[in-house]
C-alpha cells in the first residue's frame, strides 16, 4: 500500500493577491484610515492582508502536505511521538481554561490551584521525589532549572565544583543545559552501550557537581548499575541527575527515587501524551529530594485545609524560571493523561511501549544490524552499517524511503556512538498489524535498488532535498519579503 | 593539523567549519576547531600544547575543501608546539600505520 502526499501550489502568505474581500469579511475593522503617531510610528511593513477564506485555504492546504502524528506511525526515537488524546484538547480549550487570567487572585482560581497541586503529587509519587515545580516550559528548560539548582545547593554549602558528567550517549540538551548555567562538560565514555563505571569511579572527585544520566538511555539500554553509579556520585557528595526523557519506559516499574536520583526532569510532552510544541508551548517539570526543595523556583502552591495559596516566601529559591505558573493548558492535558489512564494504565503503557519496540527490533534483526543485543526498553537503535558496506543504502536512504510509505522516519544518526544508526520508538499507540505492516516495509527498502533509494522520496509535496546546499547557502525568505516591500515604498515615494 | 579522510568520510558533507583564535594558547586534548556536516557537529582536539599560529580561513568560505582534500587544501590549524612532539604524525605518517600505503 502506497501513500500520496498532496500536493498543492500554495504561495506564501504574503504572495497571496487578494484584495477582494469575500463575505463577512468586508464588514471586519481595517486599519485603513487610521494615522499613526509618534512612537508608534514605524515604516512600512510587508503585513499580509488576506481574507479569512484564503487563510483558511492556504493552512488546510500546507497541513495535507505535511505529516502529524494523527496521520499514522511516528517513529522518531526518543522523542515519544504518541497520540495526544483529544479529550486533552478540548479540556485544555474549554472556557473554564481558556478565559482565565493570569493576574486572578488565587481566591479566584482556586480550582486551577487544585489541578496543580495535585499534578505536583502525583509526578512526586511516579518520580520518587518529594517536591516538584511545573514551571520550566520543556525538558531543555527543566534540565537548565536543575542545573541551577544544583548550582545554589554548592555555592550555599561553600563547594566550589565546576563540572558536569556526560555520558556520550547522552541527548544533546545536557551538555548544552549544564553549559548555559556555567558548567564545565565532561564526557563519559561509555561501555558496551553503558555507563563505564570503573571509568565513573576514576573521574568523580570534589570538582565534581553532578552526573546528568538517562535511564533507560538513548540505545533503549537500561543502566543496571545505577544502584552503584548513585553510591560513587553522592560519597563524593556529588548530585545524580535524572533526566526524564525516557521515562515513558518504566512507569509503575521503578522510578528515579528508588535509583537515587536527586533530581529529575520530567517530559510532559513525551511521558504523558501533551502536544510536541514546534518550540512550544510544552511543558519540564523538576522534581526534587527534600534536601533541595528550598532552592526551588517561586511560587510555591501551598495547600491548607482545601485553601490553595501561593507562597513567594523562599529566600533561597532559584527565582522564577517561566511566568506565572508555566504551561497552565499543557500541564492540564498532562494531569488529563493522568487521571484518564490511572496508576494501572501508565503501568500498562509502559509495558506496550517496550513490548512494541522489543517486538519491531526483533522483525528488523535479519537485514539490519541491531548493536548491542539483548532487550530493549521504549526504543531501540537498529544500524544500516552493513547495508552501507553492501549497497551503499544508507540510514538516511531508509528514513527517506520510509515516507513514500505514510511512514514518519525514525530519528537517524543519532546516538553518535552507533554508525548509520536509525533510532526507533514506536510507542504503545501501534497495534501488532501495523507493527508487522512496518517491518516488512523497512525490510523490503533493504532489498530495493539503491537508486530507488537515493533519490527518495517520491510521493511526497517535496522530494529528496539538498541539505547541503540548503546549509552551505541560506536564504532566508523574509530577506525577500523586506525587499519587495522596500520596492513597493520606493514605487510609492515616485508615484 | 586537520581532520582524517575517515574523518571527514564519517561526519559528511562538511557545512560549516569554525576556528580558535590565532594567538590562543592550548593545552594538549584542549578544542582547536568546531566543524558541522548535516549529519553532526564535532570538535577538534589540539594534538599537542602550544600556540596557534594559523587558522586556514580559505575551508571557512569553502567548506567543501575538508572532503575533497582533508591532507591539503583543507587543512584546520597550524600549532606552534612548546616541545618535543615525537608522537605526531603527518598525513604520511598516518596512512602508512593504517596501511594504506
Amino acid at each position: 500500500m502506497k501513500f500520496t502526499f498532496a500536493s498543492w501550489a500554495e504561495p506564501l502568505l504574503s504572495e497571496i493577491e487578494n484584495d477582494e474581500l469575500f463575505g463577512f469579511d468586508n464588514k471586519m475593522p481595517s486599519p485603513e484610515g487610521y494615522e499613526p503617531k509618534g512612537a508608534l510610528e514605524r515604516s512600512t511593513l510587508s503585513i499580509p492582508r488576506i481574507s479569512e477564506r484564503y487563510l483558511m485555504k492556504h493552512y488546510v492546504n500546507l497541513s495535507q502536505m505535511s505529516y502529524s502524528v494523527d496521520n499514522g506511525p511516528h517513529l522518531l526515537g526518543s522523542c515519544t511521538m504518541k497520540y495526544n488524546p483529544k479529550v486533552s484538547e478540548a479540556l485544555a480549550s474549554s472556557d473554564g481554561v481558556a478565559r482565565m487570567h493570569p493576574l486572578q487572585p488565587p481566591s479566584t482560581m482556586q480550582g486551577t490551584l487544585q489541578i496543580l497541586h495535585e499534578l505536583e503529587r502525583w509526578l512526586a509519587e511516579i518520580s520518587g521525589m518529594d517536591a516538584i515545580t511545573l514551571q520550566p516550559a520543556g525538558g531543555a528548560q527543566g534540565e537548565f532549572t536543575g542545573m541551577l539548582i544544583t548550582k545554589a545547593y554548592f555555592e550555599q554549602k561553600g563547594e566550589k565544583r565546576t563540572r558536569i558528567l556526560i555520558p556520550d550517549s547522552a541527548h544533546g540538551t545536557n551538555p548544552a543545559s549544564a553549559a548555559m548555567a556555567g558548567y564545565e562538560v565532561v564526557e563519559l565514555k561509555s561501555k558496551d552501550g553503558t555507563v563505564d563505571v570503573d571509568l565513573l569511579e576514576k573521574v568523580v572527585d570534589d570538582r565534581v557537581a553532578a552526573l546528568m544520566l538517562t535511564n533507560p538511555n538513548t540505545l533503549g539500554l537500561f543502566e543496571e548499575q545505577v544502584g552503584e553509579i548513585a553510591r560513587i556520585m553522592h560519597s563524593s557528595g556529588s548530585l545524580l541527575y535524572y533526566d526524564g526523557a525516557n521515562m515513558n519506559a518504566i512507569i509503575g516499574k521503578t522510578n528515579p527515587g528508588l535509583m537515587g536520583f536527586d533530581i529529575v526532569h520530567f517530559n510532559l510532552h513525551k511521558t504523558f501524551a501533551t502536544p510536541h510544541g514546534g518550540g512550544g508551548p510544552g511543558a519540564g517539570p523538576v522534581g526534587v529530594r527534600s534536601f533541595l526543595e528550598k532552592y526551588l523556583p517561586v511560587p510555591r502552591i501551598r495547600a491548607d485545609g482545601g485553601v490553595y495559596t501561593l507562597d513567594y516566601s523562599m529566600t533561597d529559591s532559584i527565582g522564577k524560571v517561566h511566568s506565572f505558573m508555566g504551561n497552565f493548558a499543557v500541564l492540564l492535558r498532562a494531569y488529563v493523561y493522568i487521571l484518564m489512564n490511572g496508576r494501572d494504565g501508565l503501568t500498562r503503557n509502559s509495558e506496550r511501549a517496550v513490548l512494541n519496540s522489543n517486538y519491531l527490533m526483533k522483525r528488523l534483526s535479519g537485514l539490519y544490524d541491531i548493536p548491542y543485543k539483548g532487550l530493549k526498553k521504549h526504543e531501540f537503535v537498529a544500524s544500516a552499517s552493513t547495508l552501507k558496506e553492501k549497497s551503499g543504502i544508507t540510514a538516511m536512504d531508509i528514513a527517506k524511503r520510509l515516507m513514500d510509505y505514510g511512514i514518519h522516519p525514525p530519528t537517524i544518526y543519532f546516538p553518535l556512538i552507533v554508525g548509520e544508526a536509525l533510532m526507533i520508538e514506536p510507542t504503545e499507540n501501534l497495534s501488532k498489524q501495523t507493527l508487522d505492516r512496518l517491518a516488512s516495509i523497512f525490510n523490503s527498502a533493504a532489498g530495493e535498488d539503491p537508486s530507488v533509494l537515493h533519490s527518495a522520496p517520491h510521493s511526497t509535496a517535496i522530494n529528496r532535498v539538498n541539505e547541503v546546499k540548503a546549509a552551505r547557502e541560506m536564504v532566508f525568505r523574509w530577506q525577500d519579503m523586506q525587499a519587495t516591500a522596500d520596492a513597493g515604498a520606493a514605487a510609492e515615494g515616485k508615484n | 593539523m586537520g581532520i582524517t579522510d575517515h574523518a571527514q568520510s564519517e561526519l559528511t558533507d562538511v557545512v560549516f567549519v569554525e576556528f580558535e583564535k590565532v594567538g590562543k594558547k592550548v593545552a594538549k586534548g584542549d578544542v582547536v576547531a568546531s566543524v558541522e556536516s548535516v549529519k553532526t557537529v564535532s570538535e577538534v582536539y589540539s594534538p599537542a600544547a602550544g600556540e596557534i599560529a594559523a587558522v586556514n580561513s580559505s575551508v571557512t568560505e569553502k567548506p567543501e575543501s575538508i572532503n575533497q582534500d582533508p591532507y591539503g587544501s583543507g587543512w584546520f590549524v597550524v600549532i606552534k608546539p612548546e616541545g618535543e612532539n615525537e608522537e605526531l604524525l603527518d598525513a604520511a605518517g598516518y596512512r602508512k600505520i593504517i596501511g594504506e600505503e
